[in-house]
């Protein structure tokens, strides 16, 4: 007993002030972009012609760029002459409404919080069931990196449950398979109202590379109401975390 | 006239398709059986559509000792007599044959679904999948008989934060008599769209068809395309692509052996690993942004290059969390109730281990030499080796010490390479890849080899595209290390192969 004491003092406590502080990034971190439609030369389409996630779309002679497709390879940044797209380093980057992630005249709304009643109930203890669905264990793995001591999630409250008969809602990743289907499904039948789902990852939210193989459904919502998208391939931890603290109203808009 | 003989190949090199010899079915079948009776693996066995119903399979063996690769093809109709009974790892290759092309291994002693989706060639049918794509898991399973004996099914949908798969436990009171593991639930059906290509999204596709493994995939990819387009890839780039494949396994050691002791009930250290996998994920992202490597590595080099403050910094960030990962691996190892969980545990012989052509750390706690980065070396592994690391127990505890071992030497091999990176450019752009050329790529990833193979076609397009994640062999072992053991064993013996889901489901 006394060799783990002494190495737990050596190494110290090490969990991470968040959210009063804010994360340390690195450098080359891309977080999330801001599209500067003014700049934008609208006649070149060099960003849709690189964009291997069919993210960027013109809508009404308006290039907008959508977050839930994006896998944040920064090929647009590169080829874009007149600065129109930039990568920020925020890690900010959950919406609560589909419409709120494609980004066009208007920058991304931070997300609010579950309806009045969800929160009262839910937000000093969320339990959750992970549903891995095609996901390529990318998300998975950042989301699992929350119960480390950087993040401690349970101080929060939050806790990742075995069985979804002890969850408050459910935390989809993958562009849900046709072979995971059945078993999304069932899954979220066996959770008690009221029920949260949070779509983590650009595949969850939108099928992502996957949209359109014929062996996917091309996100979470084409099956069941999504309350929370958080974007990414995969989101940081922290854009994750942040996500979870805003749905619970834990984070003042 | 000369015998013929198979076509010796290289890792990361391109041959002419013509090139490639054609046996006649039985000289194919004798060629892989011979071979695989002389310590050979069969490192891929793939088919393609040549028109008028006809199949070409293609072999390729990796004999381990010696470092030779080769690769032989056939040409079939609808059936050709099974290689599994003779060959055992040759059953996941056959079953995946059948699936995507309906083509039937006669005499095939395992013939099920490998991942549940319809058939690749036009308006074929899956073979194997009677039920149709949308009913995974539907098949017949191996069962035992006896008042005594009972079944656990376990998933698709498991307990943790993991990917989904189903288990079926044969058992005898507490005792596990047979394991048999049912995937497919993951299928994404990335190989299917990858024939046409490269394109835009093809370097993308590779890293996330195992996540944890995007530098290994990714890497193996782009070996392949500069391969096929004749680009060699400056010196600077090849050693910061070794770093973060040593990075990637780093990383995902260190956490499993968290893992296995969170499943031991020793907490103290599932928490330092668990901090600590994620310390090694950082400095990966310290690099390129990504803390699983994406946009790291393109055809033709990186996308990211390293200043000297980044490399003093990693040098001392890389020092430091090696410094707590070997007192908190210590730990593990001077704890006797932990040693006593691990010992004899989810033993595999050595002999299945061959037969069944694992590889990785699974194969290597067995005491097989198996390592790419030695023996089929490409890259920066040619100037600079590692020492293959092997252990003789082939229990949990020996895939586990494994890892320490290779912690340790990647670690100083991360060093290594910092103090005396090449100067000069990291990326040097790719021509289109040639017509008409197969190449293979090996990469000892994390888990284990993963394998690609690439043909073009006469616009230099790819035709065929063949993806082999190290979990496709591994799988098996896992179900023979649960074999006489109690299920509770199962978490344990799981954490220590850790097996990729989606690796295997592609
Ligand atoms: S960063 Fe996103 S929007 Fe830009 S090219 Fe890549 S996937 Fe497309």
């Amino acid at each position: 007993m006394l060799k783990e004491l002494v190495e737990r003092w050596r190494q110290g406590y090490r969990t991470h002030p968040f959210p009063k502080k804010n994360p340390e990034l690195p450098e080359a971190y891309r977080g999330c972009p801001v599209f500067d439609a003014p700049r934008c030369a609208n006649n070149c389409s060099k960003c849709l012609d690189v964009c291997p996630a069919e993210a960027i779309q013109m809508q009404q002679e308006q290039a907008c760029l959508d977050l839930g497709k994006c896998i944040f390879c920064g090929k647009c940044e590169a080829v874009c002459t007149s600065g129109a797209i930039r990568f920020s380093r925020s890690h900010i980057m959950a919406a609560d409404r589909r419409q709120a992630l494609v980004l066009g005249e208007k920058p991304l709304p931070t997300a609010g919080s579950a309806d009045k009643k969800m929160v009262k109930v839910l937000r000093r203890a969320l339990r959750l069931r992970q549903v891995s669905a095609g996901g390529c264990n990318a998300c998975e793995a950042d989301t699992n990196v929350l119960n480390t001591p950087v993040f401690d999630l349970a101080r929060f409250g939050i806790q990742f449950v075995a069985s979804p008969r002890h969850a408050d809602g459910l935390l989809v990743t993958g562009p849900v398979s046709r072979n995971m289907h059945l078993a999304l499904q069932k899954t979220y039948a066996a959770v008690p109202e009221p029920k949260l789902v949070i779509a983590v990852g650009a595949c969850a939210i939108s099928g992502g590379l996957y949209a359109g193989h014929r062996e996917v459904c091309g996100g979470v919502d084409k099956l069941l109401p999504v309350d929370l998208y958080i974007p990414g391939c995969p989101p940081h931890p922290y854009t994750i975390l942040d996500g979870l603290l805003r749905v619970l109203g834990r984070i003042p808009v | 006239m000369a015998t013929k003989i198979p076509l010796r190949v290289y890792n990361g090199r391109s041959q002419q398709m013509e090139d490639i010899p054609v046996f006649s079915e039985q000289a194919f079948r004798e060629q892989i059986l011979a071979a695989v009776r002389s310590g050979a693996r069969l490192a891929a066995l793939f088919a393609r559509e040549t028109g008028r119903g006809n199949f070409k399979l293609t072999a390729l063996l990796a004999q381990n000792a010696g470092g030779v690769l080769s690769v032989l093809e056939t040409v079939v109709g609808k059936t050709y007599q099974s290689l599994t009974p003779e060959c055992p790892q040759a059953a996941v290759f056959e079953r995946e044959i059948f699936e995507q092309w309906g083509v039937l291994p006669e005499g095939h002693c395992w013939l099920k679904p490998l991942r549940f989706h319809g058939g690749y060639s036009a308006g074929g049918k899956a073979g194997g999948c009677e039920n149709g794509p949308d009913f995974p898991g539907v098949m017949d399973y191996y069962q035992l008989a006896g008042s005594e004996v009972h079944e656990v099914a376990v998933g698709p949908v498991h307990a943790g934060v993991i990917e989904p798969g189903h288990f079926r436990f044969q058992c005898l009171g507490e005792e596990v008599l047979h394991l048999e593991i049912s995937l497919g639930y993951q299928h994404r059906g990335v190989e299917r769209v990858l024939p046409g290509g490269p394109d835009k999204r093809t370097i993308h596709y590779m890293e996330t068809l195992a996540g944890d493994t995007t530098i290994g995939h990714a890497l193996a990819y782009c070996q392949l395309h500069e391969a096929l387009a004749g680009c060699r890839v400056p010196a600077r780039a090849q050693a910061l692509r070794a770093i973060a494949l040593e990075l990637e396994r780093l990383a995902n050691h260190t956490g499993d052996l968290g893992a296995l002791a969170a499943d031991t009930g020793y907490l103290p250290a599932a928490f330092f690993c668990g901090r600590l996998r994620g310390d090694f994920l950082n400095l990966t992202a310290s690099i390129c942004g990504s803390r699983f490597g994406r946009n790291l590595i393109c055809p033709g080099g990186t996308l990211h290059d390293l200043r000297a403050d980044q490399i003093e910094n990693i040098q001392r960030s890389l020092a430091a969390t090696v410094k707590d990962v070997k007192t908190a691996v210590r730990l593990l190892w001077n704890t006797p109730s932990v040693l006593a969980r691990l010992e004899d545990t989810g033993r595999l012989r050595r002999k299945d281990c061959e037969h069944l052509g694992l590889v990785g750390p699974a194969a290597r706690a067995c005491g097989l030499e198996r390592d790419v980065r030695y023996e089929f070396p490409a890259g920066m592994y040619t100037v600079t080796h590692i020492p293959i690391a092997t252990w003789h127990t082939g229990d949990v505890f020996g895939r586990a010490y494994v890892r320490w071992l290779e912690i340790q030497r990647s670690a100083a091999f991360v060093q290594e390479q910092l103090l005396s990176l090449p100067v000069g450019p990291v990326r040097r752009e790719t021509k289109k890849t040639n017509a008409c050329q197969m190449a293979v790529s090996l990469v000892e990833g994390w888990r284990g080899e993963i394998c690609h193979v690439a043909m073009t076609d006469e616009a230099g397009r790819f035709s065929r595209y063949k993806v082999v994640d190290p979990s496709l062999h591994n799988w098996m072992g896992l179900a023979l290390a649960m074999r006489s053991q109690q299920i509770s064993d199962f978490p344990l013996c799981n954490k220590s192969f850790n097996l990729s889901y989606c690796g295997h489901d592609l």
